[in-house]
């Protein structure tokens, strides 16, 4: 059930991330680049990471592609490309092929230790997966985490500033 | 014998019927409120204009929205030959889909007991359990401003586009003013479940005062207020319905719709302000809690909610454009995290 659900998704997903390359219209191709987020917060539910789910379609599927859609709308870049470009799929192609090569070979030539840590399925379902990353962020990694504000703080602010010439 | 949670794992046949059960309920409910709240809304706004409202069809024009659904259903559907094809028929759909999918985590009463060959289970009133539910709701309200966006895109006329631009800017910023007063009660109730925070409001208020419930509207008031004002325009209802603006922008972004579709945006409208109702009755208003049954308590509350949309439309007119934005971040979002900070404080003081 869960394995057949998990090649469903994925499925979509490979279809969806293909379309995203393939379509003409760039309003399309931002739809399936939706439908790609949408199966990857499925994918992180499957994965026991509800959390990441809901903050994957809140954050991809909710700012930021709505940002691009609204980039599409104003630049009016609606129109479909109309000319070839045989080019660029046949070099997507072969590198498609090629990193499926590497990853075939690593995952043949990798070995699965079969330890876990110490977060697994029974914690996750006591605790609360929410509180499990609430906890990890501000004790473990404090430090990362009020490096990657102040990152965001500075790209606010420059946001602001390329924007209004005099404030 | 004390009786069990019903999972999939201790009855998956009662489970399963019980789950079918309550998702039709859940789904029949929403639609014939929606049906019925057009029809309210013309009576309520009627009278508060002096006017009749729908009075020929029926008894008292209670058939006006059959009547109104049928006309649009045979209705020719027009789809302009300019307009991009695809995303111009998935609007409508997109925006629906979340407001009705939301209504899935929402309690609507309290457990029931059934007893089943011999054996009793609790059947929690609600579809499911998310214990991470207002994240759910949270991302549901992010992916319904696609619906407009792609409307005012897909249709290629001006009018639409700039319905859907106005609209796209306005329910992101609205949607972080709503979404930072929400952070507030869960602050309190320490759980992300939206069954958690409904148990977390019973009871007295603040275990003392006992002729008051504890409502997170008592203990909360700012975010309350934050929280309708924001949902209010996170579904577009007047005074925030800039994006189909009648007057200016002949109806923003459904301007090029017909038939069923145009049906569609105005039934996701209402199941919009249902579902902004019950999340609202369940994180401030105390869920099912109070005098009467579990699920007619949340009922008043979620139609008291709704009378007070309703009742804000015939009073307040609409603002202007940029008094939107200046509002939404200027006002709002510095309110909506100071009350964070008070809250916060609050909290550490009292452990």
């Amino acid at each position: 059930m869960g394995i057949l659900l998990f090649y469903l998704t994925a499925f979509v997903a490979v279809i969806a991330a293909f379309f995203v390359t393939k379509c003409r219209n760039p309003v399309n191709s931002a739809l399936c680049l939706v439908t790609n987020f949408l199966c990857l917060a499925v994918l992180y539910v499957m994965l026991e990471a509800p959390f990441m789910a809901a903050i994957q379609i809140m954050v991809y599927a909710g700012a930021i592609m709505v940002l691009i859609i609204f980039v599409i709308m104003l630049l009016n870049l609606g129109t479909s490309v109309k000319g070839n470009y045989v080019h660029g799929l046949a070099g997507g192609g072969v590198l498609a092929v090629l990193m499926l090569f590497l990853t075939n070979r690593f995952v043949a030539n990798g070995q699965a230790t079969g330890t876990g840590g110490e977060i697994t399925s029974e914690v996750i379902k006591s605790v609360g997966h929410t509180e499990l990353i609430g906890r990890a962020m501000f004790t473990d990694f404090l430090l990362p985490f009020e490096i990657a504000s102040i990152l965001l703080l500075v790209a606010i602010i420059g946001a602001v500033v390329l924007s209004k010439r005099k404030i | 014998m004390t009786p069990e949670v019903l999972t999939l794992s201790n009855s998956p046949l009662l489970f399963t019927i019980a789950m079918l059960v309550k998702i039709l309920v859940a789904f029949a409910v929403t639609m014939l409120i929606v049906a019925y709240a057009t029809w309210c809304e013309r009576k309520i706004i009627g009278g508060m204009q002096t006017r009749m409202g729908p009075t020929m069809t029926g008894p008292k024009g209670l058939l006006q929205p059959i009547a109104d659904g049928l006309k649009l259903f045979f209705k020719e559907d027009i789809i302009p030959s300019e307009a991009y094809k695809t995303a111009f028929i998935l609007a409508p759909m997109m925006i629906l889909a979340p407001a009705l999918i939301s209504v899935a985590v929402i309690p609507f009463g309290n457990d029931i007991t059934v007893t089943w060959d011999g054996v009793s289970y609790i059947v929690p009133l609600q579809i499911t359990d998310l214990n991470i539910g207002i994240l759910y709701i949270l991302a549901m309200a992010g992916l319904g401003v696609y619906g407009i966006v792609l409307a005012g895109l897909a249709s290629n006329s001006k009018y639409s586009l700039l319905g859907g631009i106005r609209s796209s800017a306005q329910m992101i910023s609205y949607e972080l003013a709503a979404g930072l007063s929400i952070i507030a009660v869960f602050m309190l109730s320490e759980t992300l479940s939206m069954r958690g925070i409904v148990e977390a409001q019973q009871g007295a208020l603040w275990g003392s005062i006992s002729f008051l419930p504890n409502w997170y509207i008592f203990t909360q008031p700012l975010a309350f207020g934050l929280f309708v004002v924001g949902s209010m325009a996170e579904v577009n209802r007047t005074p925030f319905d800039l994006p189909e603006a009648e007057t200016e922008l002949v109806s923003g972004f459904c301007t090029e719709y017909s038939s069923m579709k145009y049906a569609l945006f105005f039934m996701a409208e209402y199941a919009n302000m249902i579902t902004v109702s019950a999340i609202g009755a369940t994180l401030f208003l105390g869920g099912w809690g109070g005098p009467f049954l579990g699920w007619m308590n949340f009922l008043i509350k979620v139609f008291a909610f709704m009378f007070f949309f309703i009742w804000i439309r015939a009073t307040f007119p609409r603002l202007r454009y940029d008094q939107l934005m200046a509002l939404g971040w200027k006002v709002m979002l510095p309110l909506a995290l100071a009350n964070i900070v008070v809250t916060g404080v609050a909290v550490l003081l009292w452990q």
